[in-house]
């Protein structure tokens, strides 16, 4: 009788050799790259004189620094851009690994493109040299963020020597309520917990309240385990997962699928395994989240005062906590509803996908965004823009007073190019709300796609259940 | 990969940067990531911090780095999380450069942490009551000097104070000999083969 984990079990069917103090090689078997960390690392495979092993099964995308411009080319507004997207393309065609470039139809986030291609498969391995690789795991893959280094490693053995996570469960019971997705039970989580609440583990995420999330939303919730510090997320794949794989153009098919199938049926954590730690959230208890601060881990329901360092018994993150409301300028004691905003932006391989778009289209439709507010959607990738636009989604963000803008990474980071400006307070769905994280001086408040969609409506921060009642 | 200098024992002075969560934005922004090079990234390193005007690299002096105790620093003493967020090796790069050898820390954000070893430099957990302490002395004495012994697994510092850490042996090997990963693991070549062959019978929807 087995008592082995979903992750227990994917590890050692890809253990290749014991290494000793807990560590093992572990086969790889998907490598993902794009241009502002991959290119570097074929570049450096090259000048070692070594080649990439297998590159049929490694992918290749141009995301981070790409324009989101219509009409765009290999030109960005970051100084020196132009350079990684030309030498990431050029190692990437000398290496013979599959590429999605910048006009391909299939062009997008690395992360998203990934799962809508069909590429990630429940029970593989995949890693990719960004650290929100952990979104597969909604897919019931093992996939973990690496360094360019280790990127090369892989690139070049098909293999990685990985130390043996600790195992985590973290069990949202219950059903959500009206207006709470995906985004808010992983901000709730770390919220709760802290941003290093997960380190060191692999951290498996059950209970009703994720059996029932579509895959969409699984990937969503996946994809900022690394923002609770875990080493990666995961969900046991089912019929929903199921459906969703089949007959994507990288997916197996005919008497493979079947085979397939039946194997992955076989990838979920045994009745009696043993976690080193578990984590019950009853679901029922989740309000829309919103951070107030500068690390995920400041964050709050929606309807609920912005804490005070004053309660807080450790000096550090009473020192963390007080650094933060000043570079925010919000107050404590008192909600973050109410408060005015100059920018919302969805996008990023958190909140892009065309479930993410849905929900925010629909609250936005027929509607016009508040005075002033700069409002952004950059869809996941280029497959969600064109099923976005044959839906008509396109033209309710426009009427809306939205920009609608080719699929990137785009401005969930500052890299020089496009930013929000010294100041602003911007209203995301993105992963990240650190300091300078999306322009020099940016505040940023990280919700969900629905949060972001009515507080732009109202050109301040809205509880998206109460929208209603305020129009 | 290629292989590091080989790190068994360093002495150095140590600088203490206590913020938790400091993620790799902070360590270096995006922005400055110009080139696509793993060289001279010092200049970039807490480059938000480290500069009141990063256009005209002004210096901030109230940032710990710019004082003339803390300038030659090669062991940073550091807050919980330390590393976390975005995956880009160009962190380590950047303190690498600046002539960071060692950090020592609570914990560190887990890519992060890989990323240290393979480019040699030893991150080293301790209890948080064991870090706070090392702070201290750093902050009642700038400019002290502390030694680490790798084979010995220990920090020590003038003060007497003597701490054991723990590391994986591979970790440890790694950074002692200055190996390189890839040509360790291509020794074990004919184990990889026979492994592949078997997995394609298994999971044959796997390989394209």
């Amino acid at each position: 009788m087995s008592h082995a984990t979903l992750v227990e079990k994917i590890w050692a069917q890809h253990r290749i050799a014991d290494l000793g103090g807990g560590s093992a090689l572990l086969l790889i078997d998907r490598v993902f790259l794009h241009e502002r960390t991959g290119g570097i690392a074929l570049q450096g495979l090259a000048a070692a004189g070594r080649a990439v092993r297998r590159p049929q099964q490694v992918f290749c995308t141009m995301d981070h620094i790409v324009d989101t411009f219509p009409g765009r080319g290999d030109a960005t507004r970051m100084p020196g851009g132009t350079a990684f997207i030309t030498s990431t393309r050029a190692a990437a065609l000398e290496a013979g690994v599959n590429l999605f470039d910048i006009n391909d139809p299939n062009q997008g986030i690395v992360h998203v493109v990934s799962a809508e291609q069909g590429i990630t498969l429940p029970g593989l391995t995949q890693v990719c040299p960004d650290s929100h690789t952990c979104t597969l795991g909604g897919l019931g893959a093992l996939a973990w963020g690496i360094g360019s280094t280790e990127a090369e490693h892989a690139l070049a053995t098909t293999t990685l020597p990985i130390l043996r996570p600790k195992q985590m469960r973290v069990n949202f019971l219950g059903r959500l309520g009206r207006g709470v997705t995906a985004k808010d039970m992983i901000l709730k989580l770390i919220g709760l917990h802290g941003a290093s609440g997960g380190v060191g583990y692999a951290v498996e995420f059950a209970g009703a309240a994720v059996t029932s999330l579509p895959v969409e939303a699984r990937l969503t919730l996946c994809n900022m385990a690394v923002e609770f510090g875990a080493w990666t997320g995961i969900i046991a794949p089912d019929d929903a997962t199921f459906e969703y794989v089949s007959g994507r153009p990288y997916a197996p098919d005919g008497v493979l699928w079947q085979r397939a199938v039946d194997h992955w049926r076989s990838l979920a954590s045994d009745a009696g395994a043993a976690f080193d730690r578990e984590i019950d959230i009853q679901a029922e208890t989740i309000a829309p989240q919103i951070t107030w601060g500068t690390s995920p881990q400041h964050s709050i329901s929606i309807d609920e005062p912005v804490p005070d360092p004053q309660s807080q018994p450790d000096e550090k993150r009473r020192a963390a906590m007080s650094r933060a409301l000043a570079y925010m300028a919000v107050e404590p004691g008192r909600p973050l509803v109410g408060i005015p905003i100059d920018a919302a932006f969805i996008g990023s391989c958190t909140n892009a996908r065309l479930s993410d778009l849905r929900a925010a289209a629909a609250i936005l439709k027929g509607q016009r965004v508040a005075t002033g507010i700069k409002a952004i959607c950059v869809p996941g990738s280029s497959r969600v823009k064109q099923a976005a636009e044959l839906e008509g989604l396109h033209q309710v963000f426009i009427d809306a007073g939205f920009e609608w803008r080719e699929s990137g990474c785009s401005m969930c980071f500052f890299a020089g190019g496009e930013s929000f400006g010294q100041g602003e307070r911007v209203i995301t769905t993105t992963n990240r709300n650190f300091e300078n994280r999306q322009g020099p001086g940016t505040r940023s408040h990280l919700a969900s796609p629905a949060t972001v969609a009515a507080s732009a409506l109202k050109g301040q921060i809205t509880d998206v259940r109460r929208l209603g009642r305020q129009r | 990969m290629s292989a590091n200098t080989p790190l068994d024992q360093h002495t150095g002075v140590a600088v203490p940067l206590m913020r938790i969560n400091i993620d790799t934005d902070a360590i270096i922004p995006s922005r400055e990531m110009k080139r696509v090079s793993k060289e001279g990234l010092g200049e970039a390193l807490f480059a938000n911090w480290r500069y009141a005007d990063v256009t005209t690299r002004r210096e901030n002096p109230d940032f710990i780095l710019n004082q003339d105790a803390y300038r030659q620093a090669s062991i940073l003493v550091a807050g919980d999380n330390f590393g976390c967020g975005s995956s880009r090796e160009h962190a380590v790069w950047a303190l690498k450069d600046f002539g960071i050898r060692v950090i020592v820390a609570p914990s560190f954000g887990s890519i992060f942490y890989g990323n240290c070893v393979l480019n040699g430099i030893l991150p080293i957990r301790l209890a948080q009551s064991h870090v706070e302490a090392l702070a201290a002395e750093i902050e009642a004495q700038p400019g002290v000097r502390f030694s680490v012994d790798l084979v010995k697994q220990q920090l020590s510092t003038p003060a007497g104070k003597l701490a054991e850490f723990d590391i994986s042996a591979a970790d440890k090997r790694m950074l002692v000999e200055g190996l390189d990963g890839i040509a360790l693991t291509q020794q074990r070549d004919a184990e990889i083969v026979s492994f592949i062959a078997a997995d394609r019978e298994q999971r044959p929807w796997v390989y394209r």
